[in-house]
């Protein structure tokens, strides 16, 4: 039996960075990694948790239960807007492969309703998993941080043995995938690690050309105390300047990808 | 901009808006003369028109290829006390207000005291209305139901139709002829008042021609005078243009402007008519004599550009008209509402947009000016391209143009009985109001109150405000079993408010009918030539009378309050509900915690609020629509609120929604400020579930902040955005590019701006969201944008 429910923590509507179009995204509650930068840190726990309210002393619970039904009465809402703009539903998180029942239904029902569906995943699954899903995600944004698999684990908490498998897997069956790369300064952004990304896209990809690279931003810094944890970064880190990105950028052109700054 | 169109903007910008007593000079002049006493009342009315006309002052400004001023210079402007005798304590105040004042010096208030005063006093419209109404009425109006926009400004709301760019005031005179040979004396009853208005037209033709022919006198001087030869051979032009129109039609581009300028200060000598006037489709009605000149060789894209710059500031020169009291808290601006459309359909139902839509989209980006307004009118069939240059000129943040719906705007006026043809050549004036350009005399009569009757049921008819028992006894709300119970009693006050304002409408109409025609802007609107009636007498082919609504958003809040916490959740009782709302909420701050946050909200796309709003359009709707006014038309409901929101607020104590005492109102039909907290997707929603083709206009503002259009994907995210509104059949929208100011009130008050959208960096978000310090860095960073 499929379940018919699961774990969010928001759905937004008029997305507009996560995927084409006009878009909702569903942000699920789990995910396997613990990255140090991650801007949405109350993603991570599956069970709901409390969290106090942005400048404020009073708490509230993140996370939710919620059925099929509501959740495709809520994507539905927004269908006017997804035809006009070729927007459609962003499954999101957390990672939504860590729910991968309730994450296929939704697939299937969009599917079904000629809902154009994008998975924003970080690619920690088993390759089961990605077999199951396989022809039922529009879009992938796939997330590639490091391919030094020693620096994946210290600052993802993950090997990125599943990530890579995974992707490759994709790629041989010529599934639309956006690779996304975060830029967090002093981490990911070293000449180094932007030459072994594309290197590594350029020899073990064959179709997969897409590249975002989404500059750090501070969003997620203030949510650390709000959940009583501590940021795992000492020092301050800074957003990149367009200066910077443009150089990533150029790094990554010259393997033959395209690039884009941000989603 | 070349140096020529800087100056004159700059003159024009700079200019302090002062009140000129020349016009009511003259009229008074005129009228003291004897000589009105001889005539009928329309022809008096042409006689004083003429007057003024040939005395007034005639003023071309440095550098200026389109010449005319109301006043005897830029925004120095007239008042007209047979409508409204200003006192000595309005002067002062018009000068020494804070928001848009008029300066006034000792010589104008002594000849206001000494001669204007002494002669308009009792007989001004104003007086006569205020006597002549009944005193629900006037309860009802110094309460704040309802305002009335006839008291201080003739019926106006009307826009140049295309025969006036394709006729001279000659060919009008010749119509008026015809129109006298064929008036059956025999067995037409109306035979001599008829007789006597198409006289007055004919003579404020005249009028306009003599008017044009002292511009032309003055042009030739001042080129004889010159010494810079190229200025000297442009003076030498516009003498010429000035004697060819508004006589006759215009033969090129620069006539067309200079023609429509002339019938413009016309309109706006002859009476301070709402929304000045209107050129209308100016893409359209420009079009034949722009692609003749560009073929021809006598204008390049260039200077045409340069002419409509200078069309444009003609605008701005001149200042709405001092307004005070109530209708300068409804419409408290120097900005007199004539609003150029661009786009749209033709008449045969295809897409209008051409080249010139597009050189007026760069004249508005690059004129930055407060008038003329502009919007632009996008159908199914307007190009992509089109919306999107639109939308890149919005973004940097000026309100300007506004967006409207053509397809909504054609069935508006289709299902109010105009043929199809008419309303494709129509649009939108003044604010959102739709009508049929040149053919329709669409008059609105006053904004209404609907929160204020919500107010007035919960105390049993009695106005908090003053004890008076203002509306009907409709019960003790404490006894109500049901919310049914409570919507009837509220159906029923807003019924009896509602023919209070149609009653006092109906007498109102009839006053501005008899004592002050209006035959030049008659002369102007079709059928009054060939019906030999006035445009206030119903001689347009279409007579349409609105009402206002005002507070959608806050009734449909505290409505949604009532039924959701007193009668299906028992959350609160409506003794004290009644208490908290008396109390201002003061020691009621868990219970206005959960009216602000635990409640349906209109805006979120919330079924449950949405209904109610609908519950209460249909009543309102119910109220109004269809109800004859006095000349052959109909009244009809259209949703907007200038700046009345906020005056309108003042006059209500505290709302079951959880606003305060004396805040605005909800504005136009956006939610709440701060209701709305799902985005601009379920804004869109909501709002859409108004039946917008049984109105003749809403307004719905969104708010973005400048960030979050700066590239491209966003910008064409918001054309979708627009584009799926208007599939949904919205009627017009419009986007506040915020600014820093806005940001840092933001902060003060994130209650009131939840739903403000910023982008952060590479993604967007609700800037209340945000931490303090990011919110900090993104007023910084949009510091460094503005400019």
């Amino acid at each position: 039996m499929i379940p018919q429910s699961g774990m969010i923590f928001d759905i937004k509507r008029f997305a507009v960075h996560d995927g084409p179009g006009i878009r909702t995204t569903v942000f699920f509650k789990g995910c396997p990694l613990n990255c140090w930068w991650c801007h949405n840190p109350e993603s991570q726990q599956l069970e709901p948790e409390l969290i106090l309210k942005p400048n404020s002393e009073v708490s509230e619970v993140v996370g939710r239960e919620i059925s099929l039904n509501e959740l495709m009465e809520e994507v539905r809402r927004d269908i006017i807007f997804f035809d006009e703009s070729g927007g459609g539903v962003t499954i999101s998180g957390g990672e939504p492969l860590m729910q991968s029942e309730f994450l296929i239904s939704i697939l299937e029902e969009c599917n079904k309703e000629n809902i154009h569906t994008t998975l924003d995943t970080t690619g920690y699954s088993s390759l089961n998993i990605m077999r199951q899903i396989l022809g039922k995600v529009n879009l992938h944004l796939y997330d590639l941080k490091f391919i030094d698999d020693e620096k994946h684990l210290e600052y993802t908490g993950v090997s990125n043995k599943l990530i890579l498998e995974n992707l490759k897997f994709l790629d041989s069956r010529k599934i639309p995938v956006i690779i996304r790369i975060p830029i967090i300064p002093g981490v990911t952004d070293s000449e180094s690690n932007i030459k072994e990304i594309s290197e590594f896209i350029s020899a073990s990809l064959n179709s997969i050309r897409n590249v975002n690279i989404l500059p750090y931003n501070r969003l997620g810094e203030g949510k650390y105390p709000r959940l009583n944890r501590s940021y795992r970064f000492t020092h301050q880190l800074t957003t990149p300047s367009d200066k910077e990105l443009n150089k990533i950028k150029n790094q990554l052109e010259t393997y033959g990808l395209e690039v884009q700054v941000g989603g | 901009m070349n140096e020529r169109i800087k100056q004159l903007r700059d003159q024009s910008i700079n200019a302090q808006p002062s009140l000129s007593i020349e016009r009511a000079k003259l009229l008074t002049e005129y009228y003291q003369s004897g000589a009105a006493d001889k005539v009928s009342i329309p022809v008096a009315r042409a006689q004083a028109f003429k007057y003024i006309l040939e005395h007034k002052k005639i003023c071309i400004n440095k550098g200026e290829l389109i010449v005319g001023e109301r006043g005897p210079e830029p925004t120095a402007t007239p008042t007209y006390p047979e409508i409204c005798t200003h006192s000595q304590q309005d002067f002062e105040i018009l000068h020494s207000r804070e928001k848009i004042s008029f300066s006034v010096d000792e010589e104008v208030k002594n000849i206001q005291a000494n001669t204007i005063t002494p002669f308009w006093k009792g007989r001004s419209i104003r007086d006569k209305i205020f006597a002549s109404v009944d005193s629900e009425w006037i309860e009802s109006y110094n309460a704040g139901i309802f305002t009335e926009f006839m008291e201080q400004r003739a019926p106006g709301h009307t826009v140049g139709g295309i025969h006036l760019w394709t006729h001279g005031m000659h060919d009008f005179q010749k119509e008026i002829e015809e129109s006298i040979q064929s008036i059956d004396f025999f067995n037409d009853p109306e035979a001599l008042d008829k007789k006597e208005e198409l006289k007055a037209m004919y003579i404020t033709a005249e009028a306009l021609i003599q008017f044009a022919g002292r511009y032309s006198e003055k042009a030739l001087e001042l080129a004889a005078a010159e010494v810079d030869p190229e200025r000297k051979k442009e003076l030498e032009t516009i003498g010429k243009i000035c004697k060819n129109v508004p006589a006759n039609a215009p033969q090129t581009m620069w006539e067309a402007l200079q023609h429509y300028w002339f019938i413009h200060l016309g309109v706006i000598t002859e009476l301070n008519t709402w929304d000045s006037y209107n050129p209308g489709r100016l893409d359209q009605n420009l079009y034949p004599l722009y692609k003749q000149d560009l073929a021809k060789g006598t204008q390049t894209e260039e200077s045409a550009r340069e002419l409509l710059q200078s069309f444009w500031i003609k605008f701005n020169n001149q200042p709405a008209p001092p307004k005070v009291g109530v209708t300068a808290e409804e419409s408290n601006t120097y900005t007199d509402f004539c609003l150029i459309n661009i786009g749209g359909v033709k008449s045969d139902g295809s897409n209008a947009v051409n080249e010139l839509s597009y050189v007026l989209l760069d004249v508005i980006e690059e004129m930055r000016l407060l008038q003329p307004s502009s919007m632009v009118q996008i159908s199914r069939k307007s190009p992509d391209r089109f919306l999107k240059r639109a939308l890149d000129i919005i973004k940097t943040g000026y309100g300007q143009p506004s967006v409207f719906n053509t397809d909504t705007i054609i069935q508006e006026l289709t299902r109010q009985g105009k043929s199809i043809i008419d309303a494709r050549s129509g649009g939108a004036s003044g604010c959102v109001e739709a009508g049929v350009f040149g053919k329709e005399a669409y008059i609105l009569t006053g904004y209404f109150n609907i929160p204020k009757v919500l107010e007035i049921t919960l105390n049993n008819g009695i106005d908090p405000n003053t004890g008076n028992q203002l509306g009907l006894q409709t019960g003790n709300p404490i006894e109500f079993q049901s919310y049914i119970e409570l919507f009837d009693a509220f159906t029923k006050q807003l019924n009896y408010f509602i023919n209070i304002k149609i009653k006092g409408n109906n007498i109102i109409e009839r006053l501005w009918a008899q004592i002050l025609p209006t035959p030049f802007m008659s002369l102007l609107t079709k059928d009054c030539i060939k019906n030999g009636k006035d445009y206030n007498d119903g001689g347009a082919r279409y007579n349409s009378s609105y009402i206002q609504g005002v507070g959608l958003g806050s009734i449909t809040d505290s409505l949604a309050a009532i039924k959701y916490n007193i009668y299906e959740n028992n959350h609160v009782t409506m003794v004290e509900l009644l208490t908290a709302l008396k109390d201002n909420f003061k020691d009621f701050n868990s219970l206005r915690e959960r009216l602000l946050t635990k409640t349906p909200k209109y805006g979120n796309d919330d079924d449950y609020a949405d209904n109610l709003m609908k519950d209460v359009f249909e009543i309102y709707w119910n109220a109004i629509d269809g109800r004859p006014n006095t000349k052959g038309g109909h009244h009809r409901v259209n949703l907007l609120p200038t700046t009345v929101h906020v005056y309108f607020g003042r006059m209500i104590g505290a709302l079951p929604d959880g606003r305060l005492a004396k805040e605005p109102l909800s504005e136009g039909v956006s939610p709440v400020q701060g209701a709305d907290i799902r985005g601009p997707t379920a804004v869109l929603k909501s709002v859409a579930k108004i039946d917008h083709e049984r109105t003749g206009g809403t307004l719905l503002n969104q708010k973005f902040s400048p960030k979050f259009l700066d590239d491209e994907k966003s910008l064409q995210k918001v054309a979708h955005l627009v584009r799926s509104y208007f599939k949904m059949d919205g009627h017009h929208i419009q986007f506040n590019v915020v600014s820093v100011e806005t940001l840092r009130d933001a902060q003060k008050h994130p209650e009131k701006y939840r739903n403000l959208i910023v982008r952060v960096a590479g993604y967007s978000d609700l800037f209340v969201n945000l931490g303090v310090e990011l919110q900090n860095e993104i007023i910084h960073r949009t510091e460094h944008m503005s400019f």
